[in-house]
């Protein structure tokens, strides 16, 4: 038995760096639980020559084949697309390509403007002061005056446009369409005692160099020094019911597999959007039969991913290859809705770098154009470091049958039941994806490359969790309130992608972590009129 | 984690493959991927695809009828061929791992002008580029929805 504390957050990512550092300044007891370790940046694989292989290993971005000690399995089921994350101190920010779009306004209105799915119960401009002292925290390089959004300014200049890009702006131009530098959460100067980045090639498998904005370099250290208490390997097993309803604590593992339990005046939940349904399906109680706060039957259900289509070709002249961040530009031409393309929502459009020396020849091995033999010697030099590469990142609409549940039999290293992925893309997404292909290869060919091929949906890029736990207004059609509370728990919080009404077409990091900090503001605001738990 | 090893048949018929999977060049200066060093790192790097490299060379194996390191060089190479189209994921997984070590030794780097070392600390350089070059998005009207 451990003592009391004010606030418990259970992960340590994108969304629980963000909300313990911001209910720092309250003085309450704070703890965060992490299943996982600290990544020391001497750890990244990018310090040594078998960077690439690590890839495939121990910082491989499926927890499947990763299989580190504090990571648990996840059933895929026959999903076409698989969850990929990372557990550890900053979670799936450790991994992530710290491609940093906003959501649009248009994205909390969908319904409104759109007729499908149902509006957010916040909007853009109540997130739009917690966006900019996000990417102030976070570090965010990029240009201001992109026509594709609002007016906003980040700290820093942006990436470097490399040959790559020069390709790639220069179709465009010819196309007419919109292109711009992204908002990239990674230090293209000294920021806030990081350096700046070195190119050191893709940074999804973690930045040994500290430029990468993951939450262990940017949120925690503020929240630690501000007295907020990081617990690892404490992979927590359910949340607890007290006899008045509320939520209790929580009970955890350690590393030695003994078991804690954590009490708490109020827990917030920050497990990413297949961790937190698991969580919550597992806390079982007599008067939570279903799982923690579900008195809705929605936690686990309308599973958004962000459906991939990845489109490739190859130019006549060596590029970047994988030296810089592999994403530093996008197109959204295609995001808003346009009823003529014959689907509803749209897709940003990220446009890629190449790859490394290994992960390119056996990408080519798979695509079958890198042969056995004396002539593989000669194809791999004429595609080596020419590859163009653009992703088309797709809205997904909720839908209730795409849901998370409790695998029956596979279970973590502590006998936790694991999760399972039940997944299909709608008809819309898959009208989406079609036009994104066709669009990529348009851009291709207008920017000269050849051999254009393709994967959609991408399997391996299960990256944005959103929507099974999520917020409205109305308990019978949502988990939690407009400000992250549970509608059935009232000192129970969920502030990561779970909450997302829709999902938008970009990477989600920046709004899950701009609608963490809001909710925290709220929780601030009712702590001080001593309305909280009204 | 531990992971198996492979039998000295089972690391004989997998030598021989390797080198059929990318032989030396004397045109391109390079080992093959049976050189004594990288295939040394291959047998060392097999871990996590340890178990589907003993399937695949089971399969192999068996289209041999038995060693496929005994067969003459010409049956090999017909093997070796229907073994690539019919090995599927197991195959794509031993294939994975030549690559991983055979594109990683320091001759083959350099033979196509890498600089044998690990990213950090030096970093690349990646060009600044001509930023003039988004002029005409910048003159675009607004594109979102006010909502």
């Amino acid at each position: 038995m451990h003592d009391k504390v004010d606030v418990l957050i259970i992960g340590s990512g994108a969304s629980g760096a963000a909300v313990a550092w911001s209910l720092a300044d309250t003085k309450m007891r704070i703890l965060c639980l992490e299943q996982g370790d600290w990544v020391k940046p001497t750890d990244y694989p990018t310090n040594g020559r078998d960077w690439e292989a690590r890839l495939f290993g121990d910082f491989a971005i499926n927890p499947n084949r990763r299989a580190r000690e504090t990571d648990y399995p996840i059933n895929n089921g026959t999903s076409p697309i698989q969850v990929v994350n990372f557990n550890g101190v900053g979670g799936s920010t450790i991994m992530y390509t710290a491609h940093y779009p906003r959501l649009h306004p248009s994205d909390f209105r969908v319904k409104t403007l759109d007729g499908v799915a149902d509006d957010w119960p916040v909007d853009y401009a109540t997130l739009e002061s917690f966006f900019a002292e996000n990417d102030r925290m976070t570090g965010v390089a990029g240009l201001a005056g992109d026509p594709a959004y609002p007016h906003h300014v980040l700290p820093m200049p942006p990436l470097p446009l490399g040959k790559t890009g020069k390709r790639f702006g220069e179709a465009m131009n010819r196309l007419g369409w919109h292109w711009w530098p992204s908002d990239s959460a990674i230090a293209t100067t000294e920021y806030d005692g990081r350096a700046p980045c070195i190119n050191l090639g893709h940074c999804t498998p973690g930045c040994a160099q500290g430029a990468k904005g993951s939450t262990d370099v940017t949120y925690w250290p503020h929240a630690l020094r501000a007295g907020v208490e990081l617990r690892t390997r404490a992979r927590v097993r359910e949340v607890t019911v007290g006899p008045d309803g509320l939520a209790s604590g929580a009970i955890y593992y350690d590393a030695e597999g003994k078991e804690h339990f954590q009490p708490a005046e109020m827990v917030i939940v920050a497990c990413n959007g297949i961790g937190t349904p698991r969580l919550m399906l597992n806390s079982q109680s007599g008067k939570f039969p279903n799982g923690i706060a579900n008195s809705s039957g929605l936690v686990g259900r309308n599973l958004m991913f962000h459906p991939f289509a990845h489109t490739y070709g190859y130019v006549d002249e060596p590029i970047d290859g994988n030296t810089g961040a592999q994403l530093s530009l996008w197109s959204q031409e295609f995001y808003e809705t346009d009823k003529d393309r014959g689907f509803l929502r749209g897709y940003t459009l990220q446009l890629h770098r190449g790859a490394g020396m290994i992960v390119d020849a056996i990408a080519n091995t798979a695509r079958g154009f890198l042969p056995w033999g004396e002539a593989h010697h000669d194809v791999y030099r004429t595609i080596f470091n020419r590859k163009l590469g653009l992703s088309a990142i797709c809205e997904d609409l909720p839908e209730e049958h795409n849901r998370v549940t409790l695998d029956p039999v596979l279970k973590d290293s502590n006998g936790i039941p694991a999760p399972k992925i039940d997944y299909t893309l709608s008809d819309n997404t898959n009208k989406m994806i079609a036009h994104g292909v066709a669009r990529s290869k348009e851009i291709l060919e207008a920017a000269g490359a050849k051999n254009i091929g393709g994967e959609a949906p991408m399997l391996n890029a299960g990256w944005h969790l959103m929507g099974t736990a999520r917020m409205g207004t109305d308990p019978e059609r949502s988990v939690v309130n407009e400000w992250g509370r549970s509608h059935d728990v009232k000192n129970l919080f969920i502030v990561d992608g779970s909450i997302w009404v829709t999902s938008g077409g970009v990477n989600p990091t920046s709004t899950i972590q701009a609608l963490a900090l809001y909710i925290a503001d709220s929780i601030k605001q009712r702590l001080a009129n001593a309305t909280l738990f009204d | 984690m531990t992971h198996g090893t492979l039998t000295d048949s089972e690391a004989r018929d997998l030598r021989i493959l390797a080198g059929i999977m990318i032989p030396a060049s004397s045109a391109h200066g390079v080992p093959g991927a049976d050189d004594e060093l990288i295939f040394a790192d291959i047998l060392k790097n097999l871990e996590r695809d340890t178990a589907d490299a003993q399937t695949a060379l089971r399969h192999l194996a068996q289209l041999a009828g038995g060693a496929f390191a005994d067969l003459a060089p010409d049956h090999r190479t017909e093997v070796a061929i229907r073994f690539k189209q019919e090995g599927g994921a197991p195959l794509f997984a031993l294939n994975r791992v030549v690559l991983l070590c055979y594109y990683r030794d320091d001759r083959v780097m350099r033979s196509l002008g890498q600089e044998p070392r690990s990213p950090f600390p030096k970093g690349h350089v990646v060009e600044q580029g001509d930023w003039s070059l988004l002029d005409p998005v910048k003159k675009r009207p607004p594109m979102w929805r006010r909502a």
